[in-house]
């Protein structure tokens, strides 16, 4: 039996008509193709060791090199940050970890260029926008794990938290947006570039913001040039608000909340013009 | 047989982890000069005979002499002999087609003057001298099997081992390639070993065909022989928009098996051959069933498969051959 | 064709094939000297803990960026060998008169030219700034010298793991392993000062940490011979272990007759 769809010989109004694409344009098909590629991802990296051990495990490195590798560090006269050495670098590996999480998702991007998967997703994406809503959802999503994992190793090594509930919300707030921004950030060049050789471009940047602050010491045991430059550097604003949280003294919490919404705003733009860059190219 | 340009293999067995008998005692003779197709689906076992012949891949039973010299005991001597494009273009996206060149020329102990020209003659016999400095990264499917191919050449071997070479080309590079490979055994007496899951590339190419499948050859000769073998040819019937093609289904199959054909099409293979033509004719008339079009097929390779396996060559294979992991 | 001959073709191709991937010259290069300079300039307070063997945490963490750019040749190595397997290029080298031997030994050799020039980088950087060696001229030499067979060991260790695996990602795996070793050594601060008991253990026990003290002591000490035996020892070993092991890895990868 011939198909209705095909059969030309019938009248225009008798014949099928094509389905209409699920969702159509609005918020609707933004949200559905940003979960759609969210749950893509991130039933990927779940599933796939070599994709999850890094963004879990590195962290944890970092916070077992620093705070247990370099506990001395607050015997040196001048350090007087009052919950002790492991607090002080659990806010740096957390911010750091929800910032190279986005980077991380960022080689993904990339890795999805390359391979030509990015051009089925630009295909199929009635809002294409909602793409990169789907790779910052993805970054989240990696990042809420590591951060449970990272605090509750560092809960087991002895870490002593000054603030209340809303202050801990507040520090882990804020290295959500740092998370989004970071995706934000990388999921911006991954489209410029659209090649996983991109990847240093990625992260030094990012790496550079991070470490050009009070890493492994207070601004104002800082000497010379990084502490020039960690001065004006808006990571420095964000580490050091959020040690104030874990502390319980908050201060310049507003100014981190505002470097850092700035700085997602900033890089959301970055980002649509990277996806718009990726269209053009084709 | 002059051993210096043939191929013969006798019980060769190749098994793998999990007991996997991917080769099952296939015997052939492949004469100088001569090209032979080894045709059959995926997982047949054409690549891991290939690899063996090659030397690349031990044989777990059975004995093999590629251009005389035994595939087990003297390597090194068969290596220099064949040539040998494989299933992947295995290509260095970084390097450009000249330095892949140069560097087989060099790992096969060409001097130093004769790398550069025999790199410049081999990059314009395939046809690639204009890319032959972009990195291979850059090339398309065809130019890099055509590099593929050169590279196969490099060393002017006697024997050439081409594993599935037009897969994934265009009609356009496909032509080029035929053209190429029957060129070099006509007038360079070069032996060819070609598989290939192609119907028309087997038919096109080959002088002699070997079917496999399972392992196993299951039929061997000139495509003309394996087809009169079976001698049974096709008949497809397109009915015209408004006929029922199971009223054609019904009709044509009172005269043969029902098999595969155009999309639009009904297709039988005829019990008694063509004499059985006029006979549908009338009994499409009889139940005025309107076609428009009726044509009869001569046998195919893929008939000759069939007929030797019970399932057709296209859509046959399902398996992968394992990697070569040694058991 | 001579196995040195063989051996040189396959280097340069190796080479070739490094300065073509911007991501395996940058890193390598640009990343241990951004990590000097704000690790060297945030921990420089660290100095001023009673003990430590120098008044400049620079010095003191010059021999970082050596034992990182080791790292990043034994990812590099891994990785452009396992392309090599599975786009079948291997099976090209080996139906070329190619000897297997060649084939490590010339991977090994570009490895050793990149890890050298890498040193020797490390090492003009660390001097533009100011960094005083305390073994003089003949320790810089001793310096590369050790350096590239750090990156040699290094890179025979990325060999092994791309020849048994066949997998890039399989190689990937490989970082986070080595980066542990890394951060779980004397890398940031000497073993004695280390404060955390499991830590320092750690460290102790960890191989890399020799490498690092041998580099270091070249630079901070002068001539240490028991942290220059103990880190060209190391070396050796693990270099001579991993290419055994890359050898039998090619060996049951190159089935050829």
């Amino acid at each position: 039996m011939t198909s209705k769809r095909s059969d030309r010989s019938l009248p225009t109004d008798e014949r099928a008509k094509p389905a209409r694409p699920g969702g159509g344009t609005g918020t609707g098909a933004f949200w559905s193709v940003a979960f759609a590629l969210a749950w893509r991802i991130l039933h990927n990296v779940f599933t796939t060791p070599s994709l999850l051990f890094p963004s879990l495990v590195f962290p944890l490195f970092f916070f077992t090199a620093f705070a247990g590798g370099l506990s001395r560090v607050d015997n040196i006269p001048g350090f007087d940050f009052p919950n002790g050495y492991t607090a002080f670098q659990f806010v740096f590996v957390l911010l750091q970890s929800a910032a190279f999480g986005g980077v991380f998702t960022g080689f993904g991007v990339a890795r999805d260029f390359e391979y030509g998967f990015a051009r089925r997703l630009l295909l199929a994406a009635p809002r294409r926008t909602g793409l990169i809503a789907g790779y910052a959802l993805a970054a989240l999503g990696r990042w809420l794990v590591t951060a449970t994992l990272l605090t509750a190793v560092a809960l087991v090594a002895g870490m002593q938290i000054g603030g209340n509930g809303v202050d801990l919300f507040a520090l882990y707030a804020l290295a959500l947006i740092v998370s989004i921004a970071g995706t934000l950030w990388a999921t911006g060049v991954a489209m410029r570039f659209r090649t996983i050789q991109a990847g240093p471009v990625m992260q030094l940047p990012v790496f550079l913001a991070l470490f050009f602050a009070p890493v492994y010491v207070p601004l104002n045991m800082l000497s010379g040039w990084l502490h020039a430059v960690a001065s004006v550097n808006p990571a420095t604003a964000l580490l050091e608000a959020g040690r104030s949280l874990i502390s319980g003294s908050p201060e310049h919490v507003a100014l981190a909340y505002l470097a850092a919404f700035a700085l997602a705003g900033t890089l959301a733009v970055w980002a649509l013009r990277g996806l718009r860059s990726a269209e053009r190219a084709g | 047989m002059n051993k210096e340009h043939g191929i013969e293999a006798e019980g060769l067995v190749r098994t793998f982890k999990g007991g996997i008998r991917a080769v099952d005692g296939i015997d052939l003779v492949v004469a100088p000069g001569e090209i032979y197709g080894f045709l059959g689906p995926n997982g047949a076992g054409k690549s891991t005979t290939v690899h063996m012949l090659t030397t690349l891949l031990p044989p777990t039973a059975g004995t093999g002499r590629v251009a005389g010299y035994d595939i087990v005991l003297e390597g090194p001597k068969v290596r220099a002999a064949i040539g040998a494009a494989l299933q992947e273009a295995a290509l260095d996206n970084l390097l450009t087609g000249r330095e892949h060149l140069r560097l087989q020329c060099a790992l096969h102990g060409i001097s130093r003057a004769e790398r550069r020209r025999r790199t410049d003659e081999l990059l314009d016999r395939v046809g690639l001298r204009l890319a032959a400095d972009r990195k291979v990264g850059g090339y398309s499917g065809g130019m890099k099997r055509r590099l593929d191919l050169a590279l196969a050449l490099v060393h002017r071997p006697t024997i050439l081992f081409l594993d599935e070479p037009t897969t994934g080309l265009d009609p356009q590079s496909r032509s080029a390639l035929w053209a190429e490979v029957a060129r070099l055994a006509r007038e360079e007496g070069v032996t060819v070993f070609l598989t290939t899951q192609y119907l028309e590339e087997a038919d096109a190419l080959a002088d002699r065909v070997g079917i496999i499948d399972h392992g196993k050859i299951v039929a061997e000769g000139t495509p003309d022989e394996l087809k009169a073998q079976i001698g049974r040819p096709t008949v497809e019937a397109i009915p015209r928009d408004g006929t029922d093609p199971a009223a054609v289904a019904r009709i044509l199959e009172q005269f043969g098996e029902a098999t595969g054909g155009s999309p639009k099409g009904v297709a039988v293979r005829l019990e008694h051959g063509a004499s059985d033509l006029a006979g549908i004719v009338r009994a499409l008339d009889a139940e005025t069933i309107e076609l428009e079009h009726l044509e009869l097929h001569a046998p195919s390779l893929d008939d000759v498969f069939l007929a030797k396996t019970g399932r057709s060559l296209e859509g046959a294979g399902e398996e992968v051959e394992p990697e070569p992991e040694s058991v | 064709m001579t196995l040195a001959a063989q051996v040189g073709h396959i280097a340069r191709r190796s080479v070739r094939r490094t300065i073509r991937q911007p991501a395996n010259v940058i890193f390598p290069f640009v990343f241990p000297m951004a990590l000097l300079a704000v690790t060297s300039a945030g921990l420089n307070p660290a100095t001023k803990i009673p003990g430590f063997p120098t008044d400049s945490f620079l010095a003191f963490f010059l021999a970082f960026p050596f034992i990182q750019g080791a790292l990043f040749a034994t990812m590099n190595a891994g990785t452009d060998l396992a392309r090599d397997i599975q786009s079948g290029f291997l099976n090209r080298l080996a139906l070329t008169p190619m000897r297997g031997g060649a084939l490590i030994a010339g991977q090994l050799a570009g490895i050793a030219t990149m890890g050298f020039v890498q040193a020797v980088f490390y090492l003009a950087v660390g001097l533009a700034v100011g960094v005083h060696l305390a073994s003089g001229v003949a320790g810089a030499v001793v310096l590369l010298a050790l350096a590239t067979l750090i990156a040699i060991s290094f890179g025979s260790l990325g060999a092994f793991f791309a020849l048994r695996t066949g997998s890039g990602e399989a190689v990937q795996g490989l970082f986070p392993l080595l980066f542990v070793s890394l951060f779980l050594s004397s890398m940031n601060l000497p073993r004695n000062l280390i404060e955390i008991d499991w830590f320092r253990y750690a460290a102790t026990v960890n191989p890399v940490s020799y490498l690092i003290e041998g580099i270091r002591s070249l630079i901070i000490t002068g001539w240490d011979g028991q942290a220059l035996a103990l880190a060209f020892g190391i070396a050796a070993l693990l270099g001579i272990g991993s290419l055994a092991a890359g050898a039998w890895a090619l060996r049951m990868r190159l089935t050829r007759t």
